[in-house]
C-alpha cells in the first residue's frame, strides 16, 4: 500500500532534502519502517536504540495523532498522508545552546 | 464581567475601522481596552505581535525581554531599525509601541522569565502569548499557563515552517499533550544551523495576534485543540486535530506535576559542560601560532555548507556535523584535529563524538570561527 510521508524541514537533511516520500506499508509502523530503510540515517532521529518511537516524535495520519488511534498499529489506506510533526522552538533556530549566544 | 471601560473621543477615532464592524463594535473594542495581554519575547514573533496588539487597542500590553538589539535581528524583527542596534530591546520596543498607540498601557518587563517569577508575573494578565525561541522557556510558559488557568497563544518557527495553536489546559490540550518531552540537544539543528525566512515570524506572529484578538473580543472559532502548520515554500496551511492527553503530567485531571520545575534540566540544556573538558579546548590564538609554526593539524569545520560559503578558516576541511558519523573515514585517528563551528557548541559535540570513536587528539576551537574573526583575522566576515 503506497502512502505519502511528509518530512518536516529539520529532518529533510536525512532524506536528501525530500519533503515528501512515497513509502509502502499496511500500518503506520510498517510505513515508518520502510522510510527508515530508505534513509537509514533518519532512524536514530525517529526511534530509540530499543526500537521504540521517540516520545518527542509526533506522527499524524492525515489530521489525527496516531497516539489517539492505534499508534504504530494504525492501519493505512492507499493515498493516506502521514505527517511527522517536529517540536520546533522557534526564534532563529530549532534549539538554543548554552554556548551558542545567537 | 466587570464593567467595560468607555472609549474616549480620541480612541473612537483611532479604532473607527474596528468600531464599524458588527463583529467588533464598541463592545468588542471596550473588551480590548479592558484586556491584559503578556507577550513573552520581543523578537521575530514578538515584533508583529506587539505591533498589531498595540495597534488593535489591547489596553494593557506587557512585554518580557532581556535581550539587546543586534544587526542580525533586523531581517525579521520589524519592531527595530538600525538606530536601535545595541539598545535593550525592551526600551526600543516600548518606544515604538507607544508611538503606534498612545492610548494603551505598555508594561515593560526587562527580565529573564524563569520558574521563580513566571506565576507571579502571569497573575496580572489574562492571556499569555508565547513568542520565545527555546524549549526550556516554552515548557515553562506552558506549565505556568496551565497552573494559572490562562490561555497560551503559541507560535513557533523554523526556516520555512511555522506552527500556531492555543494551548489552554482548562479548555483543551496543552503544549505537553502534544510534545510530552523536548528533543534532546543534538537531535534537532542548533540555532546557528537553523536560520529562518525573515517574513515567516511576521506571518506566524500575526496569526497569533489574530487569535489573541478573537479570544478577547469573543468572536470566531479560537484555535483550541487545533494545530495549524504553515509551509512558506509550498504556500500551504494544514490543520491537525489535537486532543488532551488523559495522562498529561500537568493539565490532566490527576496531574503528577503541580508546580513549576527546572526547565533547563528538563530540556537537557543545563549550564554545566557535559562532554568537553578543559584539556580538549584550544584558543584561536593558540591555533594561529601552531599553524604559523607549521604544525600538522587538521582544522575540521563542522558547520553547514552555507556557513562555509559565508566565512571559513583557510585550509579547513568541511564535514557538517550531521555527516560526521558517516564520513569518519576521511579523518586520521592519529592526527591532531581542531574542530570548529560558529561559536563552539556544535564542534564541542563533534569533539565529544570523535573522542568516543577513538580520535583521542581531537580538540574544540573555543569560540569558533566568530572568535577567529574577532581575535585573529578580521577579514573573515562575522555572521
Amino acid at each position: 500500500m503506497s502512502v505519502t510521508i511528509q518530512i518536516p524541514t529539520p529532518l529533510r537533511r536525512f532524506t536528501g532534502e525530500q519533503g515528501e516520500v512515497e513509502v509502502d506499508g499496511a500500518t503506520v509502523g510498517e510505513a515508518l519502517s520502510d522510510l527508515t530503510q530508505r534513509y537509514p540515517t533518519l532512524r536514530r532521529h525517529l526511534y530509540t536504540e530499543e526500537g521504540a518511537l521517540r516520545s518527542f516524535v509526533n506522527v499524524f495520519l492525515n489530521d489525527e495523532d496516531v497516539r489517539h488511534l492505534q499508534a504504530q498499529g494504525t492501519p493505512l489506506a492507499a493515498g493516506d498522508t502521514l505527517l511527522i510533526i517536529p517540536s520546533i522552538a522557534g526564534g532563529v533556530g530549532g534549539h538554543r545552546w548554552r554556548n551558542c549566544p545567537s | 464581567m466587570a464593567e467595560l471601560p468607555e472609549l474616549t473621543p480620541a480612541e473612537i477615532r483611532h479604532y473607527s475601522r474596528h468600531l464599524i464592524m458588527p463583529e467588533v463594535g464598541s463592545a468588542g473594542q471596550r473588551r480590548l481596552k479592558a484586556a491584559r495581554v503578556l507577550t513573552i519575547g520581543a523578537g521575530g514573533l514578538g515584533s508583529p505581535l506587539g505591533l498589531y496588539l498595540a495597534a488593535a487597542g489591547v489596553g494593557t500590553l506587557g512585554v518580557v525581554d532581556f535581550d539587546v538589539v543586534d544587526e542580525t535581528n533586523l531581517h525579521r524583527q520589524v519592531l527595530y531599525g538600525r538606530s536601535s542596534v545595541g539598545r535593550p530591546k525592551i526600551q526600543a520596543a516600548v518606544e515604538r509601541l507607544r508611538d503606534v498607540n498612545p492610548h494603551i498601557r505598555i508594561v515593560p518587563h526587562e527580565m529573564r522569565l524563569d520558574s521563580s517569577n513566571a506565576l507571579e508575573l502571569f497573575r496580572d494578565y489574562d492571556i499569555i502569548v508565547d513568542g520565545t525561541d527555546n524549549f526550556p522557556t516554552r515548557y515553562l510558559v506552558n506549565d505556568a499557563c496551565v497552573l494559572s488557568g490562562k490561555p497560551n497563544v503559541y507560535g513557533s518557527i523554523f526556516r520555512f515552517e511555522g506552527q500556531v495553536s492555543i494551548f489552554w489546559g482548562a479548555r483543551g490540550p496543552c503544549y505537553r499533550c502534544l510534545f510530552p518531552e523536548p528533543p534532546p540537544p543534538g537531535l534537532v539543528p542548533s540555532c546557528a544551523e537553523g536560520g529562518v525566512l525573515g517574513v515567516l515570524p511576521g506571518i506566524i506572529g500575526t496569526l497569533q495576534a489574530n487569535e489573541v484578538i478573537k479570544l478577547i473580543v469573543g468572536v470566531g472559532d479560537p484555535l483550541i485543540g487545533r494545530l495549524v502548520l504553515f509551509d512558506a515554500l509550498k504556500m500551504r496551511f494544514r490543520e491537525l486535530k489535537l486532543k488532551k492527553d488523559p495522562a498529561c503530567p500537568i493539565c490532566s485531571e490527576n496531574p503528577t506535576q503541580r508546580e513549576l520545575i527546572d526547565y533547563e534540566q528538563f530540556c537537557g540544556v543545563g549550564p554545566e559542560p557535559e562532554t568537553v573538558e578543559m584539556d580538549s579546548e584550544m584558543t584561536v590564538s593558540d591555533l594561529k601560532e601552531r599553524l604559523e609554526r607549521g604544525e600538522t593539524l587538521t582544522v575540521l569545520d563542522v558547520r553547514t555548507e552555507q556557513e562555509y560559503e559565508i566565512a571559513r578558516i583557510p585550509g579547513a576541511q568541511l564535514i557538517p556535523l550531521h555527516e560526521l558519523q558517516d564520513r569518519l573515514g576521511e579523518l586520521d585517528p592519529a592526527a591532531t584535529i581542531v574542530a570548529h563551528c560558529h561559536h563552539g557548541g556544535r564542534s564541542a559535540q563533534a569533539v565529544g563524538f570523535l573522542r568516543q570513536m577513538g580520535f583521542d587528539r581531537a580538540v574544540n576551537l573555543a569560540g569558533g570561527i566568530d572568535a577567529w574573526s574577532l581575535v585573529v583575522d578580521p577579514r573573515v566576515p562575522r555572521y
